[in-house]
């Protein structure tokens, strides 16, 4: 027997907006008869383009069919930019939890909110089965869709796979494969974090001036001030004040809680900003 | 909350109260150790030879010291495979099926891991076995050990155990059947069968659970797996749970009692629940050979919809049932048996099984026949691939 919450219950007994909106602006479909759980999505806009309705039909266990209901719910009365923002985990917050091998009912809403989103963009609809290398037979999830899974929810184990997306619950014959594909996501996303590239020194410098041109000038002249870039030694950076600034007796907040900070994010955290 | 309506004796059923009344005195005065030299303890002895005699009588066993007392049907199972293949020596083939129960189907699957050859046998899409299939593996002059269940506890289709058994051992092998589900529901007389070994679990006949037998025919070799102590003959120490060994006993004897009458009530509430399933809910089929199965189950696959969610609605007004279906089992795997019928992907996920007991009556099919349509009609309301 599963532990529900008490709003997943109740979207399952009392479940909202069921059926089919006439002549939807988008129509999307997410798993299938042979996994054991479908979603199937409409909404429409209204004349503001927000949402102005939303319904499910949906084959599967309770736990989808309140993931689907409170979809719906969530969706209605926001733009198809902020419906875009709503993630698998934003339906099991909103149903307080969900058992962990229930995790994928919501992906399933999640799935079926990309291919309405992509169905009212481009009238088509998303077939995702094709997009890639079917690596587990049972649910038929692909390779391409398992890095997403593995990606977007930093998942680590084989276990964490399954209970996102099915994918190695069944026979288990894919499990080895899966856990390739999370090493080599891993390997990946570290590599990407190690190798934000280092920029050259005039590199950094030209960066340095654009951003004291865009973002921090502007800013002295409101109080009459300015500033001139003086020298960049590694990352040490000069700056001689000008103006209402040279005889401002806070110009050495100024210089960290304005100019470095600013520098800092747009260059490099190693920056140190000094006043000649 | 009223009293639920129990539809789910396959799983385990009520405890009858006179077994529940034959137990108690073993708590309270007769709680003494029968191996024990004085009176106080030993004099318990004979009530422990008393049930034995019961099992031994329902099942139609020769002599009361073929029966060995265990925990339950799956120690039954386990200590039958595990401790056949043991005693045979060797590598003895082993042969079973895809729809045994999992206390059957894991210590094969170990044996297996360990070295040896095991042979699982597909059903047809009824749920039937081929029995050439049988008689290939049995003859091909290897020692076998089968394991073959009597009734299947999700569909209750019937296996010939007369002629598998007839099979096996003109191929000299060893054969255990799981008659879990058999035991008390239909008339068994194992002396008249070519079967060596047969397990039997108490709550599934209204005893209560953590007590169950294996049949061993005289002359069969088993090795114990709990070793140290003399008890059963020394082929399963451990000092006997008296109550419970008392209370199969008991439930053993009022099975045997009404047999014919309970089955007959079974199978006459069933027919009447199924038909009326049929008749009044789309998309409903029975899964199983229905002319060739236990007469208290049916099993039934709703198109379109999800076993968990029918499970969950049936469970809100008082109805307990269960389903093959995959959301509901944690495993993600849809029943093993109705994938072994290969039955199909539209009805595979909502399937539901009601099992019916000796306590059951025509008000409890009443209130089912009641309820089912709405359900189905709900969920399949809700269900994208439903047009109705």
């Amino acid at each position: 027997m599963w532990e529900y919450t008490d709003k997943v219950n109740d979207h399952f007994r009392n479940p909202r907006n069921v059926g089919e909106v006439e002549n939807p602006d988008g129509d999307g479909l997410a798993g299938s008869l042979a996994c054991g759980d479908a979603l199937r999505l409409t909404f429409k806009l209204g004349d503001d383009k927000h949402i102005s309705e939303a319904k499910f039909q949906t084959f599967g266990c309770a736990s989808a069919i309140a993931s689907s209901s409170a979809l719906t719910v969530m969706l209605i009365g926001k733009t198809v930019e902020e419906a875009e923002q709503v993630t698998n985990k934003d339906i099991i917050d909103y149903l307080g939890d969900l058992p962990k091998q229930k995790v994928h009912c919501s992906v399933m809403g999640r799935e079926a909110l990309e291919a309405a989103i992509y169905n009212y963009r481009t009238g088509k609809t998303l077939n995702r089965e094709l997009d890639g290398k079917v690596v587990c037979e049972c649910f038929g999830v692909t390779d391409k869709a398992l890095e997403g899974f593995v990606r977007d929810q930093k998942l680590t184990t084989a276990e964490g796979v399954t209970n996102a997306c099915k994918a190695g619950g069944g026979c288990g014959k894919c499990i080895p494969e899966i856990e390739e594909i999370i090493n080599r996501v891993i390997g990946e996303e570290k590599a990407k974090a190690e190798e934000k590239p280092k920029p050259t020194q005039l590199q950094k410098i030209k960066l340095i001036e654009e951003t004291i041109d865009r973002e921090i000038r502007p800013i002295l002249r409101r109080d009459g001030g300015d500033l001139e870039l003086y020298d960049v030694d590694g990352d040490m950076v000069y700056v001689k004040f000008l103006g209402a600034c040279v005889s401002c007796p806070v110009s050495s907040v100024t210089i960290k809680d304005v100019v470095e900070t600013q520098l800092r994010e747009a260059v490099s955290d190693d920056l140190v900003v000094e006043a000649v | 909350m009223n009293k639920p309506v129990y539809v789910d004796n396959n799983a385990t059923t009520a405890v009858a109260p006179e077994v529940i009344e034959s137990m108690l005195p073993f708590f309270t005065e007769h709680w003494g150790n029968p191996s024990s030299m004085h009176t106080f303890g030993g004099g318990v002895k004979k009530h422990i030879d008393v049930a034995r005699e019961q099992v031994a009588e329902l099942i139609g066993a020769e002599h009361p010291n073929e029966i060995i007392f265990t925990s339950c049907g799956s120690e039954s199972d386990n200590m039958a495979i595990r401790g056949a293949v043991d005693a045979a020596g060797g590598h003895p083939h082993v042969i079973t099926t895809r729809v045994e129960h999992a206390a059957v189907l894991g210590p094969c699957h170990y044996l297996e891991d360990k070295g040896f050859r095991l042979s699982t046998l597909d059903v047809d899409e009824k749920g039937n076995l081929d029995l050439n299939q049988i008689r290939q593996l049995a003859m091909s002059g290897k020692k076998t050990v089968a394991s073959i269940m009597w009734a299947n506890n999700e569909t209750g289709v019937l296996f010939p155990v007369p002629e598998i058994g007839n099979i096996i051992k003109e191929g000299d092998g060893v054969f255990h059947t799981d008659a879990v589900q058999v035991a008390g529901k239909l008339p068994v007389s194992v002396k008249d069968l070519p079967v060596d070994l047969l397990s039997i679990s108490g709550h599934k006949l209204h005893a209560p659970k953590g007590v169950g037998a294996l049949y061993v025919r005289r002359g069969t070799k088993v090795t114990p797996h709990i070793m140290g102590g003399h008890q059963e003959r020394g082929r399963r120490a451990g000092t006997e749970n008296v109550p419970y060994i008392v209370g199969l006993g008991k439930a053993c004897e009022l099975a045997m009692q009404h047999i014919e009458q309970n089955a007959e009530h079974e199978r006459k509430l069933r027919d009447r629940l199924e038909e009326g399933i049929l008749s009044t809910c789309k998309g409903a089929h029975v899964n199983g050979d229905r002319e060739n199965r236990l007469p208290n189950t049916t099993n039934i696959s709703f198109e379109y919809v999800e076993g968990e969610a029918i499970l969950l609605m049936l469970d809100d007004v008082g109805i307990c049932a269960s389903t093959g279906s995959a959301c509901a089992s944690g495993s993600l795997e849809p029943s093993h048996v109705l994938r072994a019928m290969d039955v199909s992907r539209t009805m595979l996920h909502g399937s539901i099984r009601f099992s019916l007991g000796r306590y059951n009556t025509d008000g409890d099919i009443d209130c089912v026949l009641e309820q089912m349509p709405r359900v189905i009609a709900r969920l399949r309301e809700m269900s994208p691939f439903a047009k109705d």
